[in-house]
């Protein structure tokens, strides 16, 4: 095991594939001079040269349409799109064409495309680079989408995205770039559709979504050690496919679920697990469903504003002990 | 012309638009014949998807067909030239007015006709209608609804070609109309940046939908549109199927052997509406009868009575093929089966018939 950052395992993802197979390339805005906005694609460019690593115009539009047209015809692209606010100007290709292309051609063809973005407020960008839009992608047939929370799941899921026949949207956050954590050494292909439990509790299950997962985790600690509160934590992973059976167990278990996401709360990636839990597990419900959300507003600038309107440590424990029914102690 | 693109001005046949304001209509034709046997060949294709369509429409005001059911009728020469333009082994993707590019790559007449009926015979299963024709074994790569939006996609085909370093290209056919969509600009831009092996062919019907080019485009001269991308092209006389023939084929081969793409306006005109529902309010009934004149099918076969290729009788026995054609196609359509409800989600992902959505697991744990 060694101890990488989650770029640094994203980046060894893309690289492994490309090592791997001939086919896969990758393309996006700075990704290959300039490193990337972020220096994942850091090295890959001197290492594989302009014809896999190209560095494109602004053009978000047709840099997904020519990933879409080339995943058709067998190669594996992988495209970056600097935020995932940019992926708006790319919804046509996604949505119409890349989710759909082998639908309405009868299964005459696939696209093995991965679409990577970062997305996430606390880096004061403000209401057009920090929104948090998985449950946008979520509802959309014929795509993946993966919200890896650990380096781990980063190298995991992106290399089992890539070799994947199927369009994913590959969400990473822009907050845990930095962030540390252990990867196997050797080859670490990570299934699409299963959830990690990363804490086992018996009072209460945590679902936590892209970075909320480590929030949900930090807060279950302070459940722990300051209430006495026993919460259970799972990170989903991958939203679709998504691992209800996973869910469904602890919350059998538990009683209880709060859910943690950054994005909006209407429609959101907790409105539909509520609805799903309490579809297929009602009976199991002591209480119910709570959703911990960012706020229904535009990401402010002002770190004043910022603060408050993405989820944090301390709302996600006030929601849970409300749900267990006991006062905030402190 | 930048003095970085000197070497092909030499090559192609520039036109400019005052030549062709006049030379269209009205403007018999005159591009260069091929052989015997091809010249046949190309005058009983157009008989072929004329025919094709006119029953297509006929099936739609019927209901047989529903949805949107774009026709190409009056620009038969732009497809037919363009697709004989090409080698079998060439990528060739176009837009929702695509029926006859399918039917000009050999795609069975029934099996198009059995899509726009809904069919589970139809080349989509019946997923995709009339605005999404596919056939991948005879690289006809559809189909595409959004306007502009299957450029960046033939752009992705004509990327891995060069990726791969084969020889083939990609003819990326579009509107006047998608011209002014973002994926035209940025898609012109990365595929000259990166020399893309692709001849953009843009069918200048004048109208995007109901929107006459100089209303919806400041730049009425779409080489010129282009050349400011960095793709260099000229235009062709779309009512005629050997002059458009001649400029594709023109634009093919400094393509392939150049490696960069080009493009080619052919300016033609559609006689029937945008689509079937269409009241055509936008246009005057002089300017559609005075393109009508100018139908390339009786001017192709015009040219090659007088030419002595053929003879009136065997115009007649052509033609009486293509009607049969198209209603065997239309009678196949109708008998053949609808797709079967529990079909309804194959193909979503590529998994065999497995859907993986939301429910890993459907029931509650006991």
């Amino acid at each position: 095991m060694a101890e990488i950052r989650y770029r640094e395992a994203v980046g060894r993802a893309i690289a492994e594939e490309m090592e791997r197979d001939e086919n896969v390339f990758i393309m996006g805005e700075d990704i290959g001079l300039f490193e990337g906005a972020f220096k994942v694609t850091e090295g890959l460019h001197e290492r594989f040269g302009e014809r896999r690593v190209r560095d494109t115009p602004i053009s978000e539009n047709s840099i997904v349409g020519m990933g879409v047209g080339s995943a058709m015809l067998g190669l594996r692209p992988i495209v970056e799109l600097m935020t995932i606010n940019f992926s708006l100007l790319a919804l046509d290709q996604i949505i119409n064409h890349a989710a759909h292309v082998r639908y309405m051609f009868g299964g005459q063809v696939s696209v093995p495309l991965v679409i990577r973005m970062p997305q996430g407020a606390g880096n004061q960008l403000g209401p057009t680079h920090s929104h948090s839009l998985e449950a946008m992608f979520l509802q959309v047939p014929g795509l993946l989408v993966a919200v890896p929370s650990t380096p781990a799941d980063a190298l995991g899921l992106l290399k089992s995205a890539i070799r994947d026949d199927n369009p994913v949207i590959f969400i990473e956050h822009e907050s845990l770039y930095g962030e540390k954590g252990e990867v196997p050494d050797g080859e670490h292909l990570l299934p699409f559709g299963v959830a990690a439990v990363r804490r086992e509790g018996t009072d209460v299950t945590l679902v936590g979504v892209s970075r909320m997962a480590r929030t949900a985790e930090k807060a279950a600690e302070v459940l722990a050690e300051e209430h006495g509160v026993s919460a259970e934590v799972i990170d989903p992973r991958t939203l679709r496919p998504l691992d209800l059976d996973t869910i469904l167990k602890s919350v059998a278990k538990t009683n209880r679920c709060v859910t943690v996401e950054e994005g909006w709360p209407h429609g959101g990636v907790g409105a539909n697990l509520a609805a799903l839990i309490q579809e297929h597990a009602f009976d199991h419900l002591d209480a119910p469903i709570l959703r911990v959300a960012g706020a229904d507003v535009p990401m402010p600038y002002s770190k004043a504003l910022e603060e408050i309107a993405y989820p944090h440590v301390d709302d996600v424990v006030k929601a849970v002990l409300q749900s267990v029914g006991k006062e905030l102690t402190r | 012309m930048q003095s970085t693109t000197q070497k092909s001005v030499v090559k192609l046949k520039l036109m400019s638009e005052s030549d062709f304001s006049e030379a269209v209509p009205g403007h018999p034709p005159v591009g260069p014949l091929p052989d015997r046997a091809a010249a046949r060949e190309w005058l009983e294709l157009m008989l072929r998807i004329r025919r094709f369509e006119e029953r297509a429409g006929e099936a739609y005001t019927r209901a047989k067909v529903g949805g949107f059911v774009h026709l190409a009728i009056g620009e038969e020469a732009v497809v037919v030239g363009a697709v004989r333009a090409i080698r079998d082994t060439d990528w060739l993707i176009s837009t929702y007015r695509s029926h006859g590019h399918a039917l000009a790559r050999g795609t069975d007449p029934a099996a198009v006709m059995s899509e726009l009926y809904g069919k589970a015979t139809g080349t989509s299963g019946g997923r995709g209608g009339s605005m999404h024709v596919f056939d991948l074994e005879r690289r006809f790569m559809g189909g595409w609804g959004i306007v502009g939006g299957n450029i960046p996609i033939g752009a992705g085909f004509a990327l891995q070609s060069s990726y791969r370093g084969n020889d083939d290209i990609t003819l990326c056919v579009l509107g006047d109309g998608a011209t002014n969509q973002g994926t035209f600009a940025e898609t012109l831009n990365m595929a000259a940046l990166w020399k893309l092996p692709i001849v953009f062919l843009v069918t200048n019907n004048r109208y995007g939908m109901g929107t006459s080019i100089e209303r919806h485009s400041a730049v009425t001269d779409l080489v010129r549109k282009g050349n400011g991308l960095g793709v260099e092209g000229r235009r062709c006389d779309g009512m005629d199927v050997a002059d458009t023939q001649a400029a594709v084929a023109e634009a093919a081969e400094i393509c392939r052997s150049e490696q960069r793409p080009l493009l080619v306006e052919a300016m033609t005109y559609r006689f029937r509406g945008h689509s079937m529902s269409d009241p055509e309010r936008y246009r005057s009934r002089e300017q559609v009868t005075k393109w009508k004149e100018q139908d390339p099918i009786p001017a192709f076969t015009k040219r090659l009575e007088a030419e002595g290729i053929v003879t009136p009788d065997e115009v007649e026995e052509m033609d009486e093929k293509a009607i049969a054609s198209a209603h065997a196609a239309a009678e196949a359509a109708d008998s053949a089966p609808f797709p079967e409800p529990e079909t309804l989600y194959d193909n979503v992902y590529s998994l065999g018939g497995e859907v993986r959505g939301w429910l890993s697991g459907t029931k509650a744990p006991e």
